[in-house]
């Protein structure tokens, strides 16, 4: 036991660390999540103006950006598994006397640690959007973030397991990345007026209720009650971790 | 298989008296590893990447930084340890890996290729340290390797050909075994030559790049009858004592054939040597 925790820690400290070296990385991905925001964000709020919508689109958002920055860095961490692969690191660390789940356990806990600070970059923005929060919003918000990224980095984990080069990763962005963010509710409402089958892809797409969750504490709207979505992403996290490290401890 | 990477599809092996099957924990903590392909994470520094193995080793913090600065020092690379791996040639790259495996102080290395691709001066230098920790450390070196010369130095020798182990021995008794010194003779017609010597004393002689090769009980005494008796004019004659090489193509019949390398997991046919502790 003392060795997983070694383990763990270990491989937490090492994403952790890269993160806070890498500056121009934590600048370029905090740009785009930014631009969505405000160029984008403002944008559209006009047009929603014009059909009857609130002003208030970039509140609607904002949690949104968030979850989407969360996603992005969580999975991309998780993802990262296969470099390490291809530039042999992982071979160090499978050969080290510490068990395998903790490599997984100590990877999704460094991820989701880099995501949560890349989301709280955004969350820096809340007085930009007109925005103020009370301390109890923010531990709330900040434990929802952290179960966004801890089961979106294990889900990461997850299809890095089954991919074994990075030509793959470009197919991941397209047809996991970009659907799971356009159809969790992030940019627009899905409680009516969507067509039935997309309205069936929001409800299986684990970030909707993330998204929910964040934007219930951050802005006060919801679809779904809290505990519902804590527990969606939560059950998705565990599955897609047990079923990372079921793979990890099998590789040789 | 003895590091634990592979699951043995038979049988039973033990390391440092612990068996890899069961005890995979004991087995990696009792040995150091030195892929043949690099393994570092180049984003973290020479010391970072030192920490992290030392931390996932489970090395108290104390004696962490001091055996840190110890390995540093031996491969010479104290002065570079707050850069990025990144940043390192092929040469400092394999030079920290072999620090990184010696680092908790392990009862056997493993070393995959240790010096493929470095250039002759790096090489000798890495050989010095594996010789040096040898002889200090009373450490079991366990090696694979392309070059004849380099199993020179070992204790014992295994000779792999597809995947079959054929000879294990220590270098002078495989010399031995291949019974005398060897006569490299280039003629003018090397078929013919050979097809003589076949005959006349019933000695096997192969062809190798463009030369031809036989291994006979006492050279010196052989060659002169042999150039007196042959036919076919003898351009040039050389003899010497056999080495390695000599044992290798004499086991398996060909020269080490060009292989796509690929990993330490790939099955490959090559040398596998074993260094023991010099008693």
């Amino acid at each position: 036991m003392r060795l997983a925790l070694i383990g763990i820690y270990t491989l937490w400290l090492r994403d952790v660390t890269r993160f806070v070296r890498d500056k121009p990385r934590i600048i370029s991905s905090s740009v785009q999540p930014l631009l969505w925001l405000f160029v984008l964000g403002l944008g559209l709020s006009t047009a929603f103006v014009r059909g009857g919508g609130g002003s208030d689109y970039l509140r609607f958002i904002y949690p949104g950006i968030i979850s989407m920055s969360i996603l992005f860095t969580s999975i991309f961490s998780g993802v990262s598994i296969i470099w390490d692969r291809e530039f042999g690191f992982l071979k160090e660390v499978l050969v080290a006397p510490i068990p395998r789940w903790s490599v997984a356990v100590g990877r999704a806990l460094g991820g989701s640690t880099v995501a949560v600070m890349q989301g709280t970059i955004i969350l820096l923005f809340a007085p930009v959007v007109g925005l103020k929060f009370t301390a109890l919003q923010l531990i709330f918000a900040f434990l929802i973030m952290f179960m966004i990224a801890f089961s979106m980095t294990s889900f990461g984990i997850l299809i890095a397991a089954r991919m074994h080069t990075h030509e793959g990763f470009q197919v991941v962005v397209n047809f996991v990345l970009l659907p799971m963010f356009f159809l969790s509710g992030a940019m627009f409402p899905t409680q009516k007026g969507l067509p039935a089958w997309m309205h069936a892809l929001v409800d299986i797409d684990p970030l909707s209720y993330g998204v929910d969750a964040l934007r219930q504490v951050l802005v006060g709207s919801w679809v779904h009650p809290v505990w519902l979505d804590i527990a969606v992403v939560a059950c998705f996290g565990a599955v897609a971790l047990a079923i990372g490290v079921w793979y990890f401890e099998r590789t040789e | 298989m003895l590091c634990t990477l592979l699951r043995p599809t038979g049988g039973r092996a033990t390391v440092n008296s612990f068996d890899v099957a069961k005890g995979k924990l004991a087995v990696r903590k009792s040995i150091g590893l030195v892929f043949q392909d690099p393994s570092l994470d180049e984003r973290l520094t020479a010391l970072e990447n030192l920490r992290f193995h030392g931390m996932i080793y489970g090395i108290p913090r104390h004696e962490r930084e001091r055996r840190i600065a110890e390995v540093l020092e031996l491969v010479e690379l104290s002065e570079r340890q707050r850069d990025l791996v990144r940043t390192f040639s092929g040469g400092m790259k394999r030079r920290l890996e072999i620090a990184r495996g010696l680092l908790h102080r392990p009862k056997v290395l493993f070393l995959d290729e240790p010096t493929l691709g470095l250039d002759p001066q790096t090489r000798h230098h890495i050989w010095e340290y594996i010789n040096q920790l040898r002889t200090d450390e009373g450490l079991t070196i366990f090696l694979t390797t392309h070059y004849m010369d380099e199993a020179e130095h070992c204790g014992r020798i295994a000779i792999i050909d597809h995947g079959e182990l054929i000879a294990m021995d220590t270098p002078n008794k495989l010399k031995e075994g291949i019974g005398g010194d060897v006569i490299m003779l280039l003629t003018e017609d090397n078929g013919r030559a050979a097809r003589e010597i076949a005959e006349k004393f019933n000695v096997e002689a192969k062809e190798l790049n463009g030369e031809l090769s036989l291994q006979v009980e006492s050279g010196d005494h052989f060659m002169p009858i042999l150039i007196k008796t042959l036919e076919t004019r003898v351009t040039s004659i050389s003899l010497r004592r056999p080495t390695l090489e000599d044992v290798f193509l004499h086991l398996t019949g060909r020269k080490i054939r060009d292989e796509k390398v690929e990993g330490w997991d790939q099955l490959r046919s090559r040398v596998r040597s074993k260094r023991r502790r010099a008693r």
